[in-house]
């Protein structure tokens, strides 16, 4: 029955301290919320390059073109082949006649080439295959598998031609392009979340300091280290929450605010829908940062006066 | 029930705040201890909870080595010992009843405990009306009396007050002095120190008095010389 009274004691006597000492938790929950909000909108920054960058890795692809006479039989033997790559993300074979289909409405208000289309007789476009690597950078190696297949003495010769090698220096500056957004986004999430943890620390162990006193005062009634100190935790865990739920609601007018702009800017990506579709994940994330960290900073910073 | 056995004190490598201090107080004494300032008499009380320990000497309480307590062991020793200062030293988040409370609840009294003996010490130091204030909106002497009432609340088997009356007019000095007594009477163990001279003479009890860390003279029923 101790522990639980205990725990009762200290929880009850953690929210009093809270609404009790209402000008420093005040401050105490708005730093908080600046801290969060500023993570929650990384978060959502993220989310919006990651869907930029795929959306452009979307857009990649090698595009195989078979002569006009292969066998179709050929085809699509090469196609299992290069859907079974472990680099592959998918593999679309267009015949022939599709071809021509997405050719003619490509061009249908060009009347000249539509003309000289139907003096030929015979459809002039071969099939092809359209591949999608899991990253950009895994061209390259498919790439050079399709080379080797197809090259004199490999097993197909009815290729005409696989644009990589037109595309090549595309790719690859593309490759490293999309590579040093993610590192630097990396880097700047991971020197934004030092910076807020310090700042919540520091916040944290100033309001407790002005309770030094107070805490060598409850040594010397005989409280033991942990009934000083579980108020205290319960507090700071209390100035995360309540941080973390402010920096949630007002992210919600900024998302309203963003959303359009960013949906024309961005294209597929609208801060607005993220918001909305993410939120217990925002919840969880931002809300349990805050308590994480509040209790966390108040425990450390209490350690520091439990000289007794 | 505590002896100082050839105890010796220094800061940081300064002089000795205590000197070679070899004293007994026994149970149910209320021992005045008198000096100047920096005479060693804090120290000397410091020790008795704890908050110093000895450079060279022993602190025995009930014959256990102060030195050799373990944390848990520590805050036993000062639940038995309750404390007064000059600065009262309350909780200010907290109410007079809370700040009472607390020392229960640090002691894992029982709620039922709780309710039945706040009330009963805030009326030995009559100050049942002031239960819902906080510390702020006391006076001095009414803030000295609810930190005695925290003191005394466990039972404690001695109450150390250190020059509890430094801040107080006559009149609450007279209060305090006379709650203390009463506390002596019924049977706990007193420790006072003071610059009041006329405290100690109407006391008319042990005084301790010492001079640069050293004790230079135990009376019985003593009288403030200095």
């Amino acid at each position: 029955m101790s522990f639980w009274l205990n725990i009762k004691r200290v929880s009850r006597a953690g929210f009093i301290g809270f609404l009790r000492n209402g000008f420093v938790s005040i401050t105490t929950v708005l730093i908080m919320t600046i801290v969060l909000f500023v993570m929650g909108s990384l978060m959502t920054g993220s989310a919006a390059l990651n869907s930029v960058l795929s959306q452009l890795q979307d857009k990649v692809d090698i595009n195989v073109y078979f002569l006009t006479d292969a066998p179709e039989n050929q085809m699509l033997e090469l196609r299992d082949l290069v859907a079974e790559l472990p680099e592959v993300a998918d593999v679309q074979y267009v015949t022939r006649e599709e071809a021509l289909a997405n050719f003619r409405e490509r061009h249908k208000d060009d009347q000249l080439t539509i003309q000289a289309l139907e003096e030929l007789e015979d459809n002039p476009l071969g099939a092809s295959l359209a591949i999608h690597a899991k990253e950009t950078s895994q061209y390259e190696g498919i790439a050079k598998f399709l080379e080797n297949e197809t090259a004199v003495g490999g097993s197909f010769q009815i290729i005409e031609k696989i644009n990589y090698f037109q595309n090549r220096v595309a790719i690859n500056k593309l490759t490293s392009i999309i590579d040093a957004s993610e590192k630097f986004g990396f880097f700047v999430t991971l020197f934004l979340i030092v910076v807020s943890a310090l700042i919540v620390f520091n916040t944290i162990r100033l309001a407790i300091f002005t309770t030094k006193e107070e805490i060598g005062v409850m040594q010397l009634v005989g409280a033991s280290d942990w009934y000083v100190q579980g108020p205290f935790i319960i507090e700071g865990a209390l100035y995360g929450f309540a941080g973390g739920l402010l920096a949630l609601f007002l992210l919600y007018p900024v998302s309203l605010w963003l959303g359009p702009a960013s949906q024309a800017f961005l294209g597929s990506f609208n801060v607005l829908s993220y918001y909305i579709n993410n939120i217990g994940w925002l919840f969880l994330s931002m809300v349990g940062t805050g308590v994480l960290l509040g209790a966390f900073s108040s425990f450390m910073a209490v350690r520091r006066y439990l000289r007794l | 029930m505590i002896y100082f056995d050839k105890v010796t004190k220094f800061y940081n490598g300064g002089m000795a705040a205590l000197d070679d201090v070899t004293i007994t107080i026994e149970p149910g004494e209320f021992v005045s201890i008198v000096g100047h300032s920096g005479a060693g008499k804090s120290t000397l009380l410091k020790m008795i909870f704890a908050e110093e320990l000895p450079t060279e000497g022993t602190v025995y309480f009930e014959s256990n080595n102060i030195a050799h307590f373990r944390k848990k062991d520590l805050n036993a020793l000062r639940r038995k010992i309750g404390t007064v200062f000059q600065d009262f030293r309350l909780l200010p988040t907290k109410t007079v009843y809370e700040n009472i409370a607390f020392a229960m609840e640090a002691a894992g009294q029982s709620n039922e405990d709780i309710a039945a003996d706040v009330p009963h010490v805030l009326d030995l130091v009559d100050l049942s009306e002031k239960m819902d204030s906080f510390p702020r909106e006391l006076s001095g002497g009414e803030q000295q009396r609810v930190a005695i009432a925290r003191a005394i609340v466990n039972q404690p088997d001695v109450v150390v007050a250190d020059e509890p009356t430094g801040n107080l007019d006559p009149i609450s000095t007279y209060e305090i002095v006379q709650i203390l007594k009463k506390i002596n009477d019924l049977g706990t163990t007193v420790i006072l120190t003071t610059h009041n001279k006329g405290v100690i003479d109407s006391l008319g009890k042990r005084v301790i008095t010492m001079d640069e860390g050293r004790v230079v003279r135990d009376d019985k029923t003593g009288h403030y010389v200095l």
